[in-house]
């Protein structure tokens, strides 16, 4: 089980330049994610820190220079919840349109009661708050078999226990050989070297 | 863990979407009401004389289906657009040309397959002779599936705009018209006694086409809304 980040680059990027509205947002951006990185995207508001996770996702594919590769199955977290209101906690988790794998019953109720929505599962998710919404996209993370997780503002409308439990599963997913890439305005409190990467400054730290 | 094989997939999206329309049984009957106001508009514009109303019946019924599957075929990507799920969709693995038909084949069964299923009951209400009602289900059976296909397409392209329902219209009215003719002659030549079966066979050929070029299209349309 290794601890540090070692072997071979999950995602690696060339030279990555992106332009929105006349304005240069990064340019000649290169690095590697291994497995076991913890990789915190900071910058202010507007400094492409969402853009840069949807290239890497492969969701944007055009408007940017550079080069990437990916070369293992990744999980993309964005604004959007993705969770549809008519359908309760269980169904959404069930037949999620990432196409990861069918999980069981069981494995979704543990899931479910890790990000604690444990008595909800049945429950039509039009009845949730918008923090319980987030929280059944985070069971994802919980499901996920994916090495590469790419989280956008994960931290957003979770209570404080949530976030200790979220950094927690964080370290335990890149201590496992994993590796995370996250855009963050919080300092992540964690035992476990976060790697800072600062798009207002144009280079990683 | 290995990614479920796409048919399995497949059925579970097809699975969703029919548990989100039964949810919403009032979308699911729109599309139908409407066919039912229009149809009861046309005695009262162009007299109650049956064999007038007659005489039309054909073109009236296969209008008003294709007006009524323009109607919903705008909202098929829309939700999962607005809560992100499209994202993860273009995301997972299995190829988006198969889960793009799961999505279309479920707006199919609670429209088109609805749609032709109780066409009879209207065209009793033009007074659509007996006989040709059998080509009329078929027809629409075929050609709504069809419709609902090249919809897709339109709904793809349009699904990131605020009000694309206009450019909808504009784009895949062009695209409809082959079915309206194919499918309203078919009807036609029934009710004059003559075989229907020849456009029948033509609706099932472009059924065929659709089915095997129009996901392609739809997937590439998706992939640019989500970009944009």
């Amino acid at each position: 089980m290794p601890s540090g980040p070692s072997g071979e680059p999950l995602l690696a990027v060339h030279d990555l330049c992106l332009e929105r509205g006349g304005r240069e947002l990064f340019r000649d951006l290169s690095f590697d994610v291994l497995p076991g990185h913890l990789l915190q995207v900071d910058g202010p508001n507007g400094a492409g820190k969402t853009s840069l996770l949807r290239i890497l996702a492969g969701l944007s594919r055009y408007g940017f220079s550079g080069h990437l590769e990916r070369r293992c199955p990744l999980l993309y977290l964005g604004h959007h919840s993705a969770v549809k209101a008519l359908l309760t906690p269980r169904e959404n988790l069930a037949w999620h349109v990432s196409g990861e794998s069918s999980y069981s019953d069981q494995q979704i109720e543990e899931a479910l009661a890790r990000v604690g929505l444990y008595g909800y599962e049945d429950v039509p998710s039009h009845a949730l708050s918008a923090g319980q919404h987030r929280r059944v996209n985070l069971a994802r993370l919980y499901l996920s078999h994916r090495a590469l997780w790419l989280l956008d503002e994960p931290f957003t409308a979770i209570d404080k226990g949530g976030v200790a439990e979220l950094e927690k599963l964080l370290v335990e997913h890149v201590q496992r050989g994993g590796a995370v890439v996250m855009t963050s305005h919080q300092p992540l409190r964690v035992a476990y070297e976060v790697k800072m990467l600062s798009l207002s400054a144009g280079l990683p730290a | 863990m290995e990614s479920p094989a796409t048919a399995a997939f497949c059925l579970a999206l097809l699975r969703r979407q029919l548990t989100l329309a039964a949810r919403r049984p009032i979308e699911i009957g729109n599309p139908l009401l409407f066919f039912a106001m229009v149809v009861a508009l046309f005695p009262l514009g162009l007299g109650p004389a049956p064999d007038k109303l007659a005489s039309f019946a054909p073109g009236i019924l296969w209008i008003i289906a294709l007006l009524s599957n323009l109607l919903t075929s705008e909202t098929v990507f829309r939700s999962d657009f607005e809560d992100g799920s499209l994202e993860q969709l273009l995301l997972a693995p299995q190829p988006l040309f198969m889960s793009v038909l799961a999505y279309i084949g479920a707006q199919w069964l609670t429209t088109g397959l609805l749609l032709a299923l109780v066409s009879p009951i209207f065209a009793l209400m033009i007074n659509l002779p007996g006989p040709a009602i059998g080509a009329l289900v078929a027809s629409l059976l075929l050609g709504t599936a069809v419709l609902s296909l090249v919809g897709g397409i339109g709904a793809a392209l349009t699904v990131g705009l605020k009000r694309g329902g206009m450019l909808i219209s504009l784009l895949i009215l062009p695209f409809y018209m082959p079915v309206l003719i194919f499918g309203s002659a078919a009807v036609q030549n029934a009710v004059l006694g003559m075989p229907a079966l020849p456009y029948l066979a033509i609706l099932g050929s472009m059924l065929c086409l659709a089915i095997a070029l129009a996901p392609l299209a739809i997937a590439a349309g998706l992939r640019i809304s989500i970009d944009a």
